[in-house]
């Protein structure tokens, strides 16, 4: 193997000193958070103790936090199912010209890019003069899918791009019918980046703070809920929260890869060697 | 016919949620944006008061000319960290598993909530925090710095540590697509390592360059709650304006401000979009 130049090593220690710069404030606050009960904000660590994740649990300490946590999993459900299934047939979709596609293309990309803000602002401002209640579940759950859908496009882009078309074809020469093409060749052969469709709507969602803050209601969602903390709780609970939510973000990126890893070993067991000159 | 019908009913559920969730609000930010406002409603009307006052107003060409320089020193900061970085991953990195174990390491952050990101900032920033406490036993410093947290400095801090993702990974993505054999071609031919670099890489990374800056710049321009986390609400930046005014529920005065802040954003995304073609660089 050739040797390695020196600007390797300059450049691994900056991508090492950009990792560090990554991970290393939330693994700090990850530390704090076992504060003793008399510890502060920073450090020095005034004792280890676990009082702060038991705060959690006490009602008045902190406010609702498990019923914003149960309405964000149930939100991130909802926008993780329609993504994946508003991405996929829209990606389907795009792969002809139709008329209105280019149109639908530009819009896709100004919901991306607008101002989260604008959206907050302008469905909140829809829902009061049509005499709507906004929720979570009605006017948060759209203004989320703005932000969530057209990621999922993105990378159905991708995917179609380089998807080969002779599968297809194969099908639909051997008598399948268009729907029986796509249930049966299409999506077993995309299956993979559907879970990065989901891991996207799902994690995008559960965080999404912008423009949920004034389409959902008197009920908060979890971002909501440690937001409105960060203006009145100053003791470490704040952090043991972070922590928690944390830890359940990366058991369901966890999750999701581990998804897409076991897919890939099966397929690399149960396929085909057939073209391979085995 | 029937094929377009199909067509077309794929892609409603997207236009569907777009029109509602999209257009509809535009449209309304736009109209309300001439409407009259009292204490404590708001009332239908045709009046250019909103946008008189805010273009009248020299508060507004400072919280404007806050927002650019936020943008701007971020979106040189971001792609500066990320090209590295993707360039780092992309041509040094020699095993596939590596590359992508190393990749997923710079995107998990992403799928994790920004509102706990930019916390973890404080016990580093604050009057007694890490840093300061680091440099005054170094010797470097003799009192405690003051602006490191709720200043300038912590906003774009926040804003490099939310966003450089958005430049690595539409980088990393066209750098992977340049063939390797034009970086041999170049060595053979006697270029050396920084000529490679400036005649070869950046150009052909220019699609991944323009669309990371677009992602950061629009978040930076948008943004309103970094800024207010970040700076204890000492500073203002556009999307503060139009937050405020929402708080004191003066929503035409928000929706004439907003209205300005998407011409704005959508002027610059315009610009940039004629220099690459998005869906072919997916």
């Amino acid at each position: 193997m050739e040797k390695r130049p020196r600007s390797f090593y300059v450049l691994a220690s900056f991508f090492g000193l950009f990792i560090l710069f990554l991970y290393g404030p939330t693994l700090t606050i990850a530390i704090l958070s076992f504060q003793g009960p008399k510890g502060g904000l920073t450090f020095p660590m005034n004792g280890v103790s676990l009082h702060w994740f038991r705060d959690l649990f006490e009602q008045q300490a902190v406010g609702d936090i498990w019923g914003a946590f149960r309405r964000s999993l149930l939100l991130g459900f909802m926008v993780m199912i329609t993504t994946v299934v508003g991405s996929v047939m829209a990606g389907l979709a795009f792969r002809k010209r139709f008329a209105g596609s280019s149109v639908l293309f530009y819009l896709a990309i100004t919901s991306l890019v607008i101002p989260s803000i604008l959206i907050s602002l302008g469905v909140g401002l829809i829902f009061n003069q049509l005499g709507f209640r906004v929720h979570w579940a009605t006017s948060g759950f759209g203004s989320q899918l703005t932000w969530t859908l057209p990621f999922g496009l993105l990378i159905m882009f991708a995917v179609f791009n380089r998807f080969d078309k002779s599968y297809e074809e194969a099908a639909r020469d051997q008598g399948a019918s268009s729907w029986q093409t796509i249930r049966f060749v299409v999506v077993p052969i995309i299956a993979p980046s559907l879970i990065g469709v989901a891991l996207f709507g799902f994690t995008l969602s559960y965080d999404e703070f912008a423009r949920t803050l004034l389409t959902a209601g008197s009920y908060n969602t979890l971002p909501l809920e440690i937001f409105g903390m960060t203006t009145n709780v100053t003791t470490p609970v704040i952090y043991a929260l972070g922590t928690l939510t944390t830890l359940f973000s990366l058991g369901v990126i966890g999750f999701f890869l581990l998804t897409f890893w076991l897919i890939g070993k099966r397929r690399a067991r149960f396929g085909s060697d057939a073209g391979k000159g085995l | 016919m029937h094929r377009t019908l199909i067509t077309w009913l794929q892609a409603a559920p997207l236009a569907v949620i777009l029109l509602g969730f999209l257009v509809a609000p535009i449209i309304m930010i736009v109209i309300v944006s001439f409407w009259g406002a009292t204490e404590f409603s708001i009332y239908p009307d045709f009046q250019l008061e909103n946008y008189k006052f805010l273009f009248s107003s020299p508060v507004t060409y400072k919280v404007f000319f806050v927002t650019f320089k936020y943008a701007f020193i971020t979106w040189a900061l971001t792609l500066t960290i990320g090209f590295t970085v993707a360039y780092f991953l992309a041509f040094h990195i020699r095993s596939q598993t590596t590359q992508i174990a190393l990749f997923l390491l710079c995107t998990i952050p992403f799928w994790t909530s920004n509102i706990i990101r930019m916390i973890s900032w404080i016990p580093f920033l604050g009057r007694n925090g890490i840093a300061n406490q680091t440099l005054i036993s170094w010797g470097v410093i003799d009192a405690p710095l003051d602006w490191l947290l709720y200043s300038d400095f912590s906003v774009i801090l926040a804003f490099v540590h939310l966003y450089t993702l958005f430049m690595v990974v539409p980088i990393f993505n066209t750098m992977m697509r340049i063939d390797k054999s034009l970086l041999e071609a170049a060595r053979d031919a006697g270029a050396s390592g920084f000529q490679t670099l400036c005649h070869l890489i950046i150009p052909l990374t220019k699609p991944g360059i323009m669309i990371g800056s677009i992602f950061v710049l629009t978040l930076v321009m948008g943004d309103f709650i970094t800024v207010r986390f970040m700076s204890g609400s000492q500073k203002a930046n556009v999307g503060r304006l139009i937050s405020n005014d929402i708080a004191l529920l003066q929503y035409p005065s928000a929706a004439a401000t907003a209205v300005v802040l998407l011409c704005t954003v959508l002027i610059m995304i315009a610009i940039m979009l004629r220099f690459v073609n998005i869906r072919k660089e997916l």
